[in-house]
């Protein structure tokens, strides 16, 4: 039961970070290679703020405002970068990041990490037990859902999707590119930092190894094996995804077993991804608008 | 309505456009002609702000538009259609329509909190233009369709219709007859003649004359960059300089 309630956190959680790289990937056609900084800059402020006792509801706040005001900062030169070298920019902002968590030992203890996070008191609520918290989680999850899909849905995400197709013609239609790509980025920081300050108060413990370059590469398959640019494709890949990668783990296994474990679980999914994007590659779930009965293709 | 006053623009060693000027009356439906390679979508990239010319200025509606950003240019009311067509591929027929009003309520984050009432009555409006529209040009049964599976002449006529729903004051088109049907360009021509009566200025790069005599008031050629004539229609088809700028005799 604990096993099944950890799941759902894990996956809960994953769903909120993964909607924030969908907001960017998926609706805005910036592909971020860099997502887990902002991930990291969330859960350290909060670790850090946490355990000098400022309250969880402000530095929850804080961390927020911490992870958004980084992706302001970020935008503001690797927005101007086309495709690729906006990828390539954000990746290194990753790893600066990273690196930050690193070194700044006087800041975040360096390698050592941060133990002993305390667990959430949200208005006097003290969220300590699994199934409080995945309580708390799960509200969070929802509120993400439904705020980025007002978004998404309004003409604000139109016209992030308009400059995902096209940014020549977006701006030819009067928009103001740039200005719609910050805001696109910075609300996905945001929720990203969302996602990390929930997943550091659940584990308690932070260290620089947990947001390597491998976590955007997990929540970037989750957008994209669930179907990016849909409301509902990051939720089925998280759910897929992080029950397939956290239930293996548990698997009760021969002793001699568990050390192909690791690289069996690497190669499954490798498999099923690829398996997925030769069958299905817009991903589980497809965007909408109809695919076939075109109609007449030819001329008129 | 636009003066483009002594305009120069080089890629490298080539003079794509040298000291043009040219000057476009209120609610007329201006041609401009030439050759291959003559310049004349750089003009137009030169006046919507893609590209910034070396030298020259750009007036519109008196205002000086040279060196602004192609989205300022296009939100003072100059919209333009792209040579090969630019449609939004994956979004629905009536979502390409849908973004083309300008300065909407929904397009800013706060008010999507705070003034639903209003957006919605925004939507609501511009649904039934963009249904309008999409009407007049026969594409209401594809109205929930991707723009990407729409043929190549109902893409052009699209943007063209996008382009209207924006409500500039001119509209610049890039050949928007090549590649399509002879029934398709009397239609879009009935169009473009009806849309000018609503107020609106035309200016079109085309190579097929039969639709420039027919449309336009007055029409400008370019050859090399440079302007070598201008006039009604009738009076340069049967300009020497011209004919030879096409013909090469």
């Amino acid at each position: 039961m604990d096993l099944f309630l950890h799941l759902c956190i894990m996956i809960a959680i994953y769903i909120i970070f993964a909607l924030s790289l969908n907001l960017e990937v998926g609706y805005t056609g910036l592909f971020n290679f860099g997502h887990v900084a902002f991930f990291g800059i969330g859960a350290y402020t909060s670790a850090l703020l946490t355990l000098h006792r400022v309250p969880f509801e402000l530095s929850l706040l804080l961390a927020l405002a911490m992870a958004g005001l980084w992706g302001f900062l970020l935008s503001l030169p690797s927005l101007r970068l086309r495709g690729d070298y906006f990828g390539i920019a954000t990746l290194g902002f990753g790893e600066i990041i990273r690196m930050v968590f690193q070194n700044e030992v006087w800041l975040t203890k360096g390698p050592m990490g941060l133990p002993g996070i305390p667990k959430p008191i949200l208005f006097s609520y003290r969220f300590a037990t699994l199934p409080q918290y995945l309580s708390l989680v799960l509200a969070f999850t929802l509120l993400t859902f439904l705020v980025l899909r007002v978004i998404l849905r309004s003409p604000f995400g139109r016209v992030l999707k308009a400059i995902r197709e096209d940014e020549i013609a977006a701006a030819a239609l009067g928009k103001n590119v740039l200005r719609f790509r910050i805001k696109s980025f910075i609300i996905g920081s945001l929720f990203a930092g969302l996602a990390g300050t929930l997943w550091a108060h659940y584990t308690t413990f932070v260290s620089p190894g947990d947001f390597t370059l491998l976590e955007t590469i997990l929540v970037l398959l989750i957008v994209v094996l669930g179907g990016k640019g849909t409301e509902w494709g990051p939720v089925w890949g998280a759910i897929v995804l992080i029950f397939f990668q956290e239930s293996l783990r548990f698997l009760r296994l021969p002793a001699d077993w568990t050390r192909y474990l690791a690289p069996l679980q690497q190669m499954i999914l490798g498999g099923l991804l690829i398996l997925l994007m030769i069958f299905r590659p817009e991903g589980l779930i497809r965007e909408k608008g109809k695919i076939s009965n075109a109609g007449d293709k030819g001329d008129q | 309505m636009l003066e483009i006053k002594g305009i120069s623009k080089s890629f490298g060693g080539i003079r794509a456009v040298s000291d043009c000027t040219l000057e476009l009356k209120d609610y007329t439906i201006t041609g401009l002609i030439g050759p291959n390679g003559s310049g004349k979508t750089t003009v137009f990239n030169l006046i919507t702000g893609s590209i910034p010319p070396d030298k020259g200025e750009i007036y519109f509606e008196g205002v000086r538009i040279d060196g602004q950003l192609p989205h300022e240019v296009a939100s003072r009311g100059i919209i333009r259609t792209f040579q090969l067509t630019r449609i939004f591929p994956k979004m629905t027929v009536l979502e390409n329509m849908l973004l083309a009003p300008q300065h909407q309520t929904g397009e800013a984050l706060w008010p999507l909190w705070v003034k639903r009432k209003r957006i919605q009555k925004e939507e609501k409006e511009n649904l039934r233009r963009a249904l309008q529209f999409i009407e007049m040009v026969g594409l209401l049964h594809l109205k929930d369709q991707f723009a990407e599976n729409l043929s190549y002449g109902q893409q052009k006529l699209l943007e063209l219709v996008r382009a209207m729903m924006v409500e500039p004051k001119m509209i610049l088109l890039d050949e928007p007859t090549a590649g399509i049907n002879p029934s398709l360009i009397r239609k879009m021509m009935a169009m473009i003649l009806k849309i000018r009566e609503s107020g609106k200025g035309f200016f079109i790069i085309e190579h097929n004359m039969d639709v420039i005599i027919e449309l336009c008031d007055w029409v400008f050629v370019l050859d090399n960059g440079e302007k070598i004539a201008e006039g009604k229609p009738k009076e340069i088809q049967n300009d020497p300089r011209v004919i030879e700028a096409y013909l090469g005799v």
